[in-house]
């Protein structure tokens, strides 16, 4: 066996290590992404990098050798693919079904590559080695040309805000090193990576096998005047160093405090440059100060840069705790608590529109709701789908909400603070995968005051005013019909409601009370306070309950804030109510079965000036519901 | 504006790593072999939460079999820092007859290191334990996520594995479920020996070489640490200048012959090398698979 050619200088090290260090210790990092389909020569090509970058001990080649001739697809040479085929059943496949990450120096960069596989099925996979790469390179079968996969491909890394793409023609030594080919397959590829917004790529010849192109330009492809795979990978710009150009903002994950003296907030640096003295807001409270100091364990710094772990500690005493983002005063990102985000889904159990999800942004941790889809889009045709739910590697758009505003910037900007994962709340699975498009509205309670927390403090977190509905009418009046409706119309609005049915309380909270007017009383009374609670905690309560009795109601009403109790009356006549007898109630009232009951041997007392009255007889439970809301809008 | 080295960005990363889970679990703590690496991730978990110190207790799997010199660097370590530290041991051992000369390496291992460790995270109900595995090392080491789930037995399915996207860890768990956290994996062994010097961390004089007691055993150098080590009749101690690259129960662990005696020294034998690190470990042998079988035992 030669010796493999090395990018490290051994000669350097052996003769000047202290040299060698200093040039190792200034080096980047660039992490990039290899995608490419089955038999496209993937892990034959990350094999090859390694073993070109001796990052191959001979204990590992002598495995690999003994492994190539028992799986191996090569015959007697050296398999390179069962270098990176890491876990045990994948490697009697011979398939690699995860992401993969790898490591190899040269002597400007060191390099972390993210190895994903190339079938259908795991766009998941994909997605996630892609999340963290700042250039792809996608792998092309010279043989074989642009594949759907390839375009699948190609859109993932796209949408992932990858902005450097190689496309990598490979296994050139099966096609003779054939120019005609590679400019055809480039060709190809451009008026596809045009059509989908990758403006630019560049297009290297190459075999992984062979080691054409990769290290060297190769004097096989005369023809070829750009770099060798190596060169491009050693220039490409990062993007963490593009973001220090951005605003800045840090995302605060932990606040030190190791004593009464000290307090410190920890976080990772996602835009922009420190400096102490500058001026910074805290999101979303809208609270300012100034950096005093920014702490490290190596002393204090005079500046800090995107990227970095540090702790600041401000001039001003002000409330801010792990979830909340430092960030330029004069130029803070937005916050909301509603937006639109492309997703992908990721898990075996599809999409519940309308179920809260935890959404993890940055170290802000909320509940989330999605509506439907916009639309699915067809990662091989990229056409727009109808759905109705995302099942597993499903990509689509829908309309976020979320139960508190939570500060972003849009992904295009800022992928740290931009992309967001859906974790399930029963299975603790993490289900999805986002990227914020931009906001539906701009949150109106962003600089709300940090005080103990009230019911107003409640009330502002929810985004509403709280009330109680308090529907009341005969039995069979069509109040829980309503009520639900109204419910489910205010939720879609992504109002936090609770609605108390009189049937239910019944069975818990009531259970011991019966029908007599001392029981019907106590009911109402119960419920009031119920209905008051939830209304302290920020909550619109709707509650269906005939309460006959007007003193009560006034009762439920004195307990409440001035213009809280919205009385509704669902006013059906009693020949209407008693024809429709959905429960059978009446017809056994009027047999002398059931005692006591409303209407009939027990009086109501309509409401003399109800806030709002409906009419069953002339609308329909949707209209009496588009009704009520109109009265009482706005809702903040 | 200034770029990043990668040393930085390592730095930064694993910094980011701590907090997450000391801010989203409840009982953590750091798994501490006192070798190189475990050194790197005291050093990063006392910068993450400087002027703090690190908020949870280090865990030592002692076998009986450690280096006297791990062990006194172990507690010299603490003291010094402050920090809580955890034995765990199989303190039946002797009775049950298990020592590295006469018990096969998989039996030695499973009752020497993966059970007492997971019986003291069993215990201490620790939720979430630091380790520090690097995804250079090993093939099943390099497709591991950096939150890896442990069921209530604490072994590992990675056919099971949660996504890992962008920097957001996905922590929540089941109660009963814990989490190992690799805060290092995307270092490789050239990025710890250079921060080690760059950091100026204080490691076991181990790694450096130095005349030793030693015995050639199956190709292997072995160092006589103490009198409890088996001689083969007629077998005689030679004094060779030896070190270490991994440390384990000094029976089972190969020492090369070395002349180096300085940081650079080290690194420079480590670039020009031919073996890998794992290679001076009796405990990995076998067929290639078999750290991906320990590792979904409990092992780390």
């Amino acid at each position: 066996m030669n010796k493999p050619p090395s990018f490290l200088t051994d000669a350097l090290i052996a003769e000047d290590i202290d040299a060698y260090l200093d040039q190792h210790q200034h080096k980047s990092l660039l992490r990039f992404i290899t995608c490419g389909s089955v038999d496209d020569g993937k892990s034959t090509l990350i094999g090859r990098l390694l073993y070109d970058s001796r990052m191959i001990f001979e204990d590992q080649l002598a495995a690999l050798e003994s492994d190539s001739k028992r799986h191996g697809t090569q015959g007697e040479e050296i398999d390179f693919a069962l270098l990176v085929d890491g876990l045990a059943a994948e490697r009697e496949q011979g398939i690699t079904i995860d992401v993969a990450y790898r490591f190899f120096t040269t002597e400007k960069r060191k390099f972390i590559v993210a190895d994903t596989p190339g079938h259908e099925q795991y766009t998941r996979n994909m997605v996630t080695g892609a999340s963290t790469a700042d250039l792809a390179v996608i792998l092309v079968d010279a043989r074989k040309g642009v594949l759907q996969q390839t375009r699948r491909h190609s859109y993932l890394v796209h949408l992932l805000g990858i902005r450097h793409v190689v496309l990598a023609v490979n296994k050139m030594d099966l096609v003779g090193y054939d120019r005609a080919v590679f400019d055809r397959i480039v060709a190809d590829y451009r008026a596809f990576a045009t059509s989908i917004g990758i403006s630019d790529f560049t297009a290297i010849p190459i075999s992984g096998f062979k080691g054409d192109n990769i290290t060297a330009l190769s004097a096989n492809t005369p023809w070829y005047s750009g770099p060798a795979l190596i060169a491009h990978l050693e220039t490409v710009e990062v993007d963490a160093a593009a973001a220090q150009t951005q605003p800045f903002r840090m995302p605060v994950q932990w606040v030190n405090r190791p004593n009464l003296d000290f307090r410190g907030f920890a976080g990772q640096i996602a835009s922009g440059t420190i400096r102490p003295g500058d001026q910074v807001r805290i999101v979303p409270s809208g609270k300012t100060s100034t950096v005093a100091r920014i702490v490290t364990f190596d002393g204090d710094l005079d500046e800090a840069v995107a990227g970095q772990s540090v702790t600041l500690t401000l001039a001003d005493e002000v409330d801010c705790s792990r979830g909340d983002l430092i960030a330029a005063a004069g130029d803070p990102p937005q916050a909301s608590d509603q937006f639109c985000a492309t997703f992908v889904w990721m898990d075996e159990e599809a999409l519940k529109p309308g179920r809260g999800y935890w959404l993890k942004m940055g170290t802000q941790m909320v509940t989330a709701t999605i509506q439907p889809p916009k639309y699915e889009i067809d990662v091989n045709s990229l056409e727009h789908l109808a759905a109705k739910t995302l099942g597993l590697n499903a990509i689509g758009v829908a309309e976020f909400a979320t139960d508190r505003a939570i500060a972003f910037e849009a992904y295009g900007v800022s992928r740290q603070l931009g992309g967001f994962i859906l974790i399930d709340k029963f299975t603790n699975a993490t289900v999805a995968a986002g990227m914020i498009a931009f906001s539906l509205r701009r949150a109106d309670n962003v600089h709300w005051q940090p005080l103990a927390i009230t019911r107003d403090d409640h009330a502002e977190l929810k985004n509403q005013t709280p009330r109680v509905l308090w529907f009341t009418g005969l039995s069979g009046s069509g109040k829980s019909t309503i009520a639900n409706e109204v419910e489910k119309q205010l939720f879609l609005m992504n109002r936090h409601t609770f609605l108390l049915d009189g049937d239910n309380v019944r069975h818990g909270l009531n259970r011991d009370l019966g029908f007599t007017e001392a029981d019907r009383i106590e009911n109402i009374r119960r419920v009031g306070e119920v209905a008051k609670l939830m209304a302290d905690a920020g909550l619109i309560v709707l509650t269906a309950f005939i309460s006959p009795f007007r003193a009560e109601r006034e009762m439920v009403r004195a307990m409440l804030r001035k213009g809280e109790f919205i009385e509704i009356f669902v006013d059906t006549p009693l020949d209407v109510a008693e024809a429709r007898d959905v429960k059978g109630l009446y017809k056994k009232a009027r047999a002398g079965q059931l005692k006591n009951f409303t209407g009939i041997d027990s009086p109501y007392e309509p409401p003399e000036n109800p806030e709002i009255r409906v009419n069953t007889v002339d609308m329909t439970p949707e209209e009496a519901a588009r009704h009520i809301i109109a009265r009482i809008l706005p809702l903040k | 504006m200034r770029s990043l080295t990668h040393l930085e960005r390592l730095e930064a990363e694993s910094i980011h790593i701590f907090r997450e889970v000391v801010a989203e679990a409840e009982n953590p703590v750091m798994l501490y072999s006192v070798g190189k690496d475990s050194s790197v991730m005291l050093h990063l978990a006392r910068k993450a939460f400087y002027p703090a110190p690190p908020p949870f207790p280090v865990l030592h799997v002692a076998s009986g079999w450690d280096f006297a010199d791990l062990l006194a660097h172990r507690d010299r370590t603490v003291r010094e820092y402050g920090l809580k530290l955890i034995i765990a041991e199989n303190e039946e051992a002797e009775a049950q007859g298990i020592n590295p000369f006469d018990t096969g390496s998989a039996l030695y291992s499973q009752a020497q290191l993966t059970d007492p460790l997971k019986r003291a995270l069993t215990a201490h109900g620790f939720d979430a334990a630091f380790g520090g595995g690097r995804r250079d090392e090993e093939k099943a080491r390099a497709k591991e996520r950096i939150f890896s789930f442990r069921n209530a037995s604490h072994r590992w399915d990675p056919k099971n594995q949660r996504p890992e996207l962008w920097n957001l860890y996905n922590a929540k768990k089941a109660k009963g479920e814990s989490i190992r956290v690799f805060p290092i994996s995307n270092w490789t062994e050239l990025d710890i020996w250079q921060y080690i010097a760059l950091e100026k961390i204080d490691i076991v004089p181990l790694y450096f070489s130095k005349p030793r007691p030693t015995v050639e055993r199956d190709g292997m150098i072995l160092v006589v640490d103490d009198d409890r080590f088996r001689l083969d009749p007629g077998e005689e101690p030679v004094t060779r200048s030896v070190r270490f690259r991994t440390l384990g129960c000094y029976p089972l662990t190969g020492a090369t012959v070395s002349r180096a005696t300085e940081m650079n020294d080290i690194i420079q034998e480590m670039l020009l090398a031919t073996g890998s690190e794992r290679q001076g470990r009796a405990i990995d042998k076998g067929q290639s698979a078999s750290m991906e079988d320990k590792k979904a035992e409990g092992y780390f």
